[in-house]
């Protein structure tokens, strides 16, 4: 049929419009990946919730995953802990002792490993291990259909896969960093009184006196939060890879770099935050 | 729920050539799915463009067609897994399109799928496995899912391997996993099995052996069976009905004999292909 319509030759517009229009959807396109971005996650992440408070609760699923992600998890963080708490005092007491003031490594190492070190290296520690693992997973099994499985017997994937993975590191994560804080303050412990001959009853006391429980609070604060994100980064990831070995790679290096970058970006907003909340002592 | 149209000829079947012509539907004795004017898109790309098709109740159905006509989107509207963009499925006088994701899995009960490559869980072995649907929708003690799951591994020979039921998935053949994933389909005894190309990747003995297979198991267990495949040899071997997709439509639907005497040229060109049947001159037009 020759005939047009209006609907197949739409009304012409002028060049300065085009532009206009071109000009706009180039503006506002980096806008819409940022909104689809956090979008498709909040979106998941949002599902995976409701699906707590939906029949059957798979109490098992939950233990499994909180073996993964945090008896797993207990090696590495006790190493890296150690570590950490042993080097910030080495670097605690270098600076401090230009003051002569190294009797304060302790409440200096103690509040930086509450509020900051064991909440954001346990976050990255996990990421690397579990979140790597949870995104190979799901993608190995989206791949393999697994996945579309679990849906032909009426099983919610997301209820059945995410929502047991992102709980569980929620509610791991704040005990891990407890783990952390505890192995961090023996390293930082061992190296100063031992190593840098710093006195014992100086380093309880500066410890005891600076450190207060809300320097906890906000470091597990993180930690929950931090489990979310690395978590919904990690399950978004694997649960929609498309093709095969190679994305499911792929799939899981992004799922690291996604969670690290969410844990130092929150991170950074939530100390605003906490520092409105409980403003620093002076 | 919707009520499906009075058919005035509930037998009616689809005529060689262009099939669902009438578009009936309605709960009898002969059709079990009846799926008219069925579309699918995805972004630019209209996979499904009208698919009008019959599934006959207690046959082995096959749908055939190349790689990327669309078999798979097809099978996944029939179990409910992807919604059309337009078009009726009636499942046993049912419009299942309208349905709620709640009715959607009450439906899925109905059916078992087959996956290409079994799609086993591999966190779990082989009874976990075969157990999986009757563990999460019913509340049954573990002597009654073992017996199930017994019973099953005995009927599709697979008791006599050695300690199969603790094994994982990366220890069986290709063959042992196809078994045990049709054993999963089969545990909750659905009506409708749907296989997805279930003898991909198999050397030709091993082809024989699932053809075998889903024979015997639509006989034994009364079931409709619906086989997505290209592969003609088994198609011919297997199949009470053949339904050609090609280009998101239907093409052709017939008994076996009824297709490999239609002139439809994709079909010709198909058969002809697989070697089955000696090229015509001239070829497809």
């Amino acid at each position: 049929m020759s005939t047009t319509s209006s609907a197949e030759n739409p009304p012409e517009i002028s060049p300065v419009e085009r532009k206009l229009r071109v000009f706009l959807e180039h503006l506002s396109a980096p806008i819409w990946v940022i909104l689809n971005y956090f979008g498709e996650r909040a979106i998941m992440l949002g599902k995976a919730m409701a699906a707590l408070f939906r029949a059957p609760l798979r109490v098992r699923l939950f233990l499994d995953q909180m073996e993964f992600v945090g008896v797993g998890s207990l090696p590495i963080i006790i190493l890296v802990g150690f570590f950490s708490g042993a080097v910030s005092a080495q670097q605690a007491i270098t600076a401090l002792r230009i003051f002569n003031q190294e009797r304060f490594v302790g409440a200096t190492v103690g509040i930086s490993l509450a509020q900051e070190l064991a909440p954001v290296f346990t976050g990255l520690m996990i990421t690397a291990r579990a979140g790597s693992g949870m995104a190979t997973e799901l993608g190995s099994m989206r791949i393999t259909e697994q996945i579309d499985a679990l849906s032909t017997f009426a099983v919610d994937p997301i209820q059945y896969l995410v929502t047991p993975r992102v709980i569980a590191t929620t509610l791991i994560m704040p005990v891990m960093g407890m783990v952390f804080n505890i192995v961090g303050l023996l390293g930082a412990f061992l190296f100063s009184i031992y190593l840098e001959h710093i006195d014992l009853g100086q380093f309880i006391e500066q410890l005891t006196y600076w450190t207060d429980p809300k320097d906890y609070i906000i470091g597990a604060t993180k930690a929950l939060v931090f489990g979310v994100t690395l978590s919904i980064a990690a399950c978004y990831q694997g649960f929609t890879v498309r093709g095969g070995a190679k994305e499911v790679g792929l799939a899981t290096t992004r799922a690291v770099v996604a969670g690290s970058v969410s844990i130092l970006v929150v991170d950074y907003f939530l100390i605003d935050a906490f520092h409105i909340l409980w403003p620093p002592r002076s | 729920m919707n009520q499906p149209p009075v058919s005035t000829d509930p037998n009616s079947s689809p005529a060689i050539g262009v099939p669902g012509a009438n578009p009936l539907a309605q709960k009898d004795e002969r059709w079990q799915i009846r799926v008219r004017g069925l579309n699918k898109t995805f972004g630019p790309q209209h996979v499904l463009r009208g698919v009008d098709l019959d599934i006959e109740r207690g046959r082995t159905n096959i749908i055939i067609g190349g790689s990327g006509q669309g078999k798979s989107v097809m099978m996944k509207h029939l179990m409910g897994l992807l919604r059309p963009d337009s078009g009726q499925i009636w499942v046993d006088g049912v419009d299942v399109v309208p349905f709620t994701d709640r009715e959607m899995g009450k439906l899925r009960r109905k059916f078992g799928m087959v996956f290409q490559y079994a799609a086993l869980f591999d966190s779990m072995n082989v009874v976990e496995n075969i157990a999986f649907p009757l563990i999460e929708r019913y509340r049954l003690s573990r002597d009654e899912i073992m017996e199930r799951v017994r019973d099953l591994l005995r009927r599709l020979d697979l008791a006599h391997v050695d300690g199969i039921e603790k094994k994982i998935p990366p220890e069986l053949s290709g063959g042992q996993r196809k078994r045990v994933g049709l054993a999963r389909a089969l545990i909750d005894r659905p009506e409708i099995l749907l296989y997805d190309e279930p003898t991909t990747g198999l050397d030709p003995v091993a082809t024989k052996n699932v053809d075998e297979m889903i024979r015997r198991t639509a006989d034994e267990f009364g079931v409709t069976s619906v086989v997505i495949s290209h592969d003609m040899a088994s198609t011919f071997r297997i199949g009470d009905r053949i339904s050609m997709l090609d280009q998101g439509k239907i093409v052709v639907s017939g008994t076996p004999e009824e297709v490999l005497a239609s002139r439809q040229p994709a079909l010709r060109e198909f058969v002809e292909t697989s070697g089955l049947v000696a090229p015509e001159q001239g070829g497809r037009e």
